[in-house]
């Protein structure tokens, strides 16, 4: 296989778009084309990754739609649906592409539009992912069943409420420095949970996941160039490599699972990225994660490696995983407050990610500068999962 | 002085109980305080709410639209025993609150307004309308209606409130809902909250009230509507 880098990206504002979905991801792609500075090459294929447009925006197809509005015929197109992990999917279908020499160029866009329905009704499409007949029918949603999960944790580990607002509080304030996050809004403990008006500040959602627990509903698009090693020279200044991907899946039913707290996908994908990478998660200076719910960065840290099981909640209180701490998780804001266009966003970790590595991430760049970034994009409740590892240059 | 065609234009008045002021610690740890509106304050409100009335977005142009109207008909006494209750940070206006006694026993709500989104403010505020008409105006129940989606989830769904169809609400549009005293006790320990009394240097940031910057207020009504997954 060839190596591959990223040599360009690009992402549009989060949040609750004013355009239409295809409008959004030919801003994205529009953007990471002109950081790729293609010139007059080619693009050989697009990958699409998105969730709900066929039932939310009434619209499929979207990669065929993306190449003829953004006139990159004849590209060979693809659109790739793999719930919330759709966006890590459509990259790894775009790194094959290009490490196999089937192509040369690729474009890689993640986009949803979720805020075309109300928020009822995205939680009921999101919650079409879990089994259908012994989850979905009797009503589970993914703030239920990360609840479930969340409880679990709780019991075994010694997590309390406190630990899931740190996670909260602190990819707030790192949104707050994103310009593209969705929510720009700082909380504070007081305010969230140990003050008297909290109660009603941060209302119950399923417990004990209260509001500030659970991601927004977003809107967004991401999309970033693939080339090859040998190419990415000429196309870009500062490339990122694509050192590993690994690919983990778990039973469909959380229930099925010997232990339902062991995120077995997420530990078995981050091992094969790692072993792909030649690295260990001591190599990594900055991740970012799938918190789609405050409890899923502190498993998340522990499954990919980075902290012993149960321990993630005390690295968080030691402050390692603050943004100039050991291992900075999710500078970007995460899926917390930066938003969960779910399609999107595994492309959009990448995209941060490549920021970071780049040295780009203006505000919110991790001081450190790190040289080996990782991401896991959490697909299902954790029944299908990718971790990417990527490294600063070709 | 007021001539005699004026003062038949003008409905009797209820004697209204006050609403004493509280504050209440936002998410971000800002601290809102809420308290009673005066008639002297309505044209500070209005120029605030006006360019409200023009935002397609999530009804805020017709709640905004119709509140403009409210708090007018209030100011020239041509609606009975209203009252406003305003939240301001930092002295900027936050959110709108409003409604009226029926009668001695019976309260009608009209609308909730946040001009600050994404903490919450509309919850708290509403929550004290619904605090003055029980436990200030001792009322025995409140007629509601909603005029849009996150209004429904907010009041019909959150607390949970009753159908009253029989009772058509004074706004027109869909009958009304109805919260009692019972519905009310059953939903205070998690929806109303604050802090009395307010310190009178804090309760002073909120005169005179003061218009948030206009574009902040416009975007973060247009743009940040918080909803989750």
């Amino acid at each position: 296989m060839r190596d591959v880098a990223i040599v360009g990206v690009g992402s549009t504002q989060f949040g609750r778009a004013q355009w239409s979905l295809l409008k959004m991801m030919c801003e994205a792609s529009h953007e990471a084309i002109q950081d790729a500075s293609l010139g007059d090459r080619k693009i050989d294929a697009v990958f699409v990754a998105n969730m709900g447009s066929a039932r939310n925006n009434r619209m499929a197809g979207l990669a065929s739609a993306l190449v003829d509005r953004m006139n990159l015929y004849p590209a060979a197109a693809e659109t790739i649906e793999n719930g919330p992990a759709s966006g890590a999917s459509a990259f790894k279908m775009g790194f094959l592409g290009v490490a196999s020499g089937f192509y040369d160029v690729v474009l890689v866009c993640g986009g949803e539009r979720m805020r075309e329905v109300n928020n009822l009704e995205a939680t009921e499409f999101v919650s079409f992912l879990s089994h259908r007949y012994a989850e979905y029918v009797y009503g589970v949603t993914l703030p239920g069943l990360a609840a479930l999960f969340a409880r679990m944790y709780m019991e075994r580990y010694g997590v309390t409420n406190e630990h899931l607002a740190m996670v909260a509080i602190k990819n707030h304030a790192n949104g707050l420095l994103n310009r593209k996050a969705h929510i720009r809004d700082s909380i504070t403990m007081e305010g969230i949970l140990t003050g008297p008006d909290a109660i009603n500040n941060n209302p119950w959602v399923s417990e004990p996941l209260r509001f500030y627990d659970c991601c927004p509903v977003s809107d967004g698009s991401s999309a970033l160039i693939l080339a090859p090693a040998n190419l990415a020279k000429e196309l870009c200044r500062k490339p990122v490599r694509v050192a590993g991907i690994g690919q983990g899946t778990d039973t469909h039913a959380v229930h099925e699972r010997p232990d339902p707290t062991e995120l077995t996908a997420v530990r078995i994908a981050s091992q094969k990225a790692f072993h792909m990478a030649g690295l260990t998660p001591q190599d990594i200076g900055v991740a970012e994660l799938h918190d789609a719910f405050t409890i899923l960065e502190i498993a998340e840290s522990e499954e990919a490696g980075f902290f012993p099981k149960g321990e993630g909640h005390k690295a968080l209180e030691r402050g390692e995983t603050q943004i100039n701490g050991r291992l900075p998780i999710n500078p970007s804001g995460g899926l917390k407050a930066r938003g969960h266009p779910v399609g999107n966003t595994g492309v959009s970790q990448l995209v941060e990610l490549s920021l970071q590595l780049r040295g780009d991430a203006g505000k919110y760049q991790v001081p450190s500068r790190p040289k080996h970034g990782f991401t896991v994009n959490f697909g299902g409740f954790g029944n299908n999962v990718i971790a990417t590892v990527l490294s600063e240059g070709v | 002085m007021i001539d005699e065609l004026e003062a038949m234009l003008r409905p009797p008045v209820l004697e209204m109980a006050p609403y004493p002021p509280k504050s209440i610690v936002l998410a971000n740890g800002q601290t809102m305080v809420v308290r009673q509106a005066s008639i002297d304050e309505v044209d500070a409100m209005l120029r605030i709410i006006q360019p409200v009335t023009w935002l397609n977005r999530d009804f805020y142009d017709i709640v905004s639209a119709r509140l403009f109207a409210e708090l007018l008909g209030w100011k020239k006494y041509r609606v009975r025993n209203e009252y406003c209750l305003v939240g301001t940070v930092n002295g900027e206006l936050a959110g709108i609150v409003n409604g009226r006694m029926f009668d001695e026993q019976h309260g009608v709500s009209y609308h909730t307004l946040a001009l600050k989104r994404g903490v919450r403010v509309g919850a708290h505020l509403f929550a004290a309308k619904m605090e003055h008409h029980i436990e200030y105006l001792k009322q025995d129940e409140v007629w509601i209606v909603a005029e849009s989606p996150i209004g429904h989830r907010r009041w019909m769904i959150e607390y949970p409130l009753q159908t009253k169809f029989e009772v058509q609400h004074e706004l027109g549009g869909a009958p009304s809902w109805v919260l009692t005293r019972d519905t009310y006790f059953k939903a205070k320990p998690r929806l109303v909250t604050g802090t009395r009394p307010v310190p009178p240097e804090l309760l002073a940031t909120s005169y005179p009230i003061r218009e948030p910057d206009l574009q902040t207020m416009l975007v973060q009504i247009e743009d940040t509507l918080e909803a989750r997954i």
